[in-house]
């Protein structure tokens, strides 16, 4: 079959080859490759980096996370992916942002280059940058941050909720073993006593039946919304600043996502943090966020408080999101579906990502990609056409 | 011929069908211990309607599913397709009964051989089934594909070459393929993005109009179950508590469990702030389940006679039945 195959499928279709690499093409990537991820990799390395060189100053005392035209590629020996293309948002103390896209979109990446957590040494920030307000008043460009000062701040000061509690929580180890650990790592003077009280003490304040019984047990004998509140206690043990929680109900049921959400909005409250909201549900961010950010092919493509985004959406995608989700109030016996699929992350086009999707498209479209326009203090989108019917909005947001 | 199939206008009926699975621990002196995952359902469904299944995971929906299609014996009950006893006929007959029925899966990445072209992939149960003869197999293929929506040259990939909406639809094309007339759907939405997941529905909801197919819907997301379905089961700890047009589920639901479950569903207006009956804990283990009503251990509601007696599936409306304490048992 193999070899007929092959010629017949030539002879036929005129497949377009133009996404297979020649052999020369594929290693002159990766010796380019080589070249980048060794400089970033020997930049993150260096010791004793002093502090003058990664300390900045927010834009805004009033938040927490500061993502500045933030680029993350991933050098792959088929060609640059760049996942992460120029993203700008803030998060704001005791707020929850609620990031939205498809899957590929870019939006675990962005949160993953918070935390320096990008799959090294092919994925690598190469641009813009992250700042961070800590605790003790001072403020840390991320991507900057070397290693050994990253491990202080990761877990203590920003922790993660990771979307399969099953895959995140170690299957060799004990609750309890993997809890302590937290603690005696990150908190100077901590004993395996006050450690072991203070993750039962945990356990109980998100809501588990017989802490002290879960301590001892392992992940796999507890059931997954079990396994998601041990993993939202131990995001919590070391009291910090801002959860990032990456789909945290994806793996759940509904009644068991309930359960989550509202543990997540009471914790909130208690540690006045905030969180970062990753998911691609949009009945999730309507009922957490307040604020939303929409993002497409590695870009934000539009963000606003959660009533702009749902009530008055710019973006003929987040329109597109909004329409596509099924509901049976709908009076039409068809759903709206956006056609296609996201372009190649490879060799994304010079115009509008969404060009090939979008039902509005117009000739100025297919012009270079479309800027971010404001239309008011919070809401910004980044769409040409809603970009001339805005204009007086425009102008009464400057004033 | 016509009026055979105006009387038995129910495609399929499941009779108090019963899947246990035997645990392996043998102790002494005591019975065998059971899983019962599925414990006395019985439902109908309608030529060319759509029935949703719904429950939280680990509630036996999958087991109906497979129970339907005798993927693996049943324990006790009936599952009559088109006026035979599934569970009773012969291998040799099921055999010949299996293009009539057609399961899509769940995980489009691992439900399709990676080492087989589309086209193979489509067709070879057709060869195997010789639905249509050898000289027309080649364009019965394209025309498969092209009702789900493949190019024509897509017919020598391999599945890895595509995303997973177009997995879905190749999936969608093996199972019509066999021209059936009834297709078990396991959550074959779960594992796509929102705006891929509408262009299956859609997909789905064309195929039907035109060839007329009956579906058995099976999920955990509502919203989509409430879109897709004409009636609709709620499942729990392996049995049926309430079943009904999807109109009457949803406009009154009845029994304590839909109730919770529909106010689960997060709804996508932030101004819109519901009153969620949130409940509390988990599913039982199956192993031993609470006595008399099942859903008794999280049930708001819950009374004396909950934990004697076994709450029956009673008619309260024209086709709306539910199997709770709460409305009188008579």
């Amino acid at each position: 079959m193999g070899l007929k195959n092959f010629f017949e499928r030539k002879k036929i279709e005129g497949v377009d080859n133009t996404m297979y690499l020649t052999l020369r093409e594929e290693r002159r990537i990766s010796k380019e490759n080589n070249r980048i991820i060794k400089y970033y990799e020997r930049q993150k390395a260096r010791k004793n980096v002093p502090e003058e060189e990664y300390l900045t100053q927010m834009r805004d005392p009033n938040n927490v996370v500061e993502f500045d035209n933030l680029h993350t590629y991933f050098f792959t020996d088929v060609g640059t992916v760049k996942s992460v293309n120029g993203v700008t948002f803030d998060v704001p103390i005791g707020k929850t942002v609620g990031i939205v896209g498809e899957s590929g979109c870019g939006k675990s990446v962005t949160s993953l280059s918070l935390m320096q957590l990008v799959q090294a040494p092919t994925g690598q920030i190469v641009e813009g940058s992250i700042r961070y307000q800590a605790g003790d008043g001072k403020c840390y460009d991320i991507p900057k941050v070397p290693k050994d000062r990253m491990l202080k701040l990761r877990g203590k000061e920003i922790s993660m909720i990771f979307q399969e509690p099953m895959t995140s929580l170690n299957p060799v180890f004990r609750i309890g073993e993997q809890m302590d650990e937290v603690i005696l790592l990150h908190e100077e003077g901590a004993t395996p006593e006050i450690a072991k009280e203070r993750s039962i003490a945990m356990l109980k304040s998100v809501g588990i039946p017989m802490p002290d019984k879960i301590y001892t047990k392992y992940p796999h004998e507890l059931s997954g919304g079990m396994r998601q509140r041990v993993m939202i206690a131990m995001a919590l043990l070391c009291n910090p600043r801002l959860i990032i929680a990456d789909e945290p109900t994806t793996a759940l049921d509904v009644t068991i996502q309930a359960q989550i959400l509202e543990l997540l909005r009471e914790v909130k409250e208690r540690i006045n943090g905030s969180i970062m909201l990753i998911t691609h549900d949009l009945g999730v961010i309507a009922e957490m966020a307040d604020l939303v950010v929409v993002m497409y092919a590695g870009r934000i493509i539009e963000k606003g408080t959660v009533r702009e985004i749902f009530h008055d959406p710019k973006h003929p995608y987040t329109i597109g999101l909004m329409r596509s989700k099924p509901s049976g109030k709908l009076k039409d016996n068809r759903l709206y579906s956006i056609k296609g699929q996201v372009p190649n992350p490879i060799n994304m086009p010079d115009h509008c990502y969404f060009l090939n999707r979008c039902d509005m498209a117009m000739d100025i479209c297919h012009g270079e990609y479309p800027k971010m326009i404001q239309y008011s203090p919070t809401h910004f989108a980044a769409c040409y056409l809603c970009g001339e019917s805005s204009f007086p909005k425009n102008d009464l947001a400057k004033e | 011929m016509e009026n055979i199939k105006k009387e038995n206008d129910y495609i399929l009926e499941v009779r108090n069908l019963k899947k246990y699975y035997p645990l392996s621990r043998f102790s002494l002196g005591k019975s065998r211990a059971y899983v019962k995952a599925v414990d006395d359902v019985s439902f109908k469904i309608k030529r060319g309607t759509t029935m949703g299944l719904v429950g939280e995971s680990g509630c036996g929906k999958t087991t109906v599913g497979r129970s339907i299609l005798r993927l693996h014996d049943i324990t006790g009950g009936q599952v009559i397709f088109d006026g035979q006893d599934l569970a009773k006929i012969p291998p040799s007959k099921l055999r010949k009964m299996r293009p009539q029925m057609q399961m899509i899966f769940q995980d489009p990445y691992s439900s399709l051989s990676p080492r087989m072209p589309v086209g193979e992939i489509i067709g070879e149960a057709v060869k195997e089934h010789k639905i249509v003869p050898k000289s027309e197999y080649r364009s019965h293929i394209l025309k498969v594909m092209r009702d789900c929506g493949l190019q024509p040259q897509y017919f020598y990939r391999y599945p890895h070459e595509f995303s997973g909406g177009q997995r879905q639809r190749i999936s969608i094309a093996r199972a019509v393929a066999l021209k059936p007339k009834f297709i078990i759907c396991d959550e074959p939405l779960s594992a796509l993005d929102v705006s891929i997941q509408a262009q299956i529905i859609n997909l789905m909801k064309d195929l039907q109009e035109r060839y007329g197919y009956t579906y058995l819907f099976i999920s955990h997301d509502l919203s989509v179950v409430e879109y897709i379905s004409d009636t609709i089961g709620v499942m729990y700890l392996g049995s049926m508590v309430e079943i009904g047009d999807k109109k009457r589920i949803f406009d009154n639901p009845m029994h304590p469990y839909t109730k919770a479950l529909l106010s689960a569903v997060p709804i996508s207006d932030p101004d819109v702030k519901m009153n969620r009956i949130i409940l509390s804990g988990d599913i039982p283990s199956p192993v031993n389940p609470p006595s008399g009503c099942k859903f008794r251990t999280r049930c708001q509601h819950c009374m004396d006679i909950c934990s004697r007696e076994v709450p029956k599936l009673k008619e309260y409306e024209e086709g709306h039945m539910v199997a709770c304490h709460l409305y009188s048992q008579d």
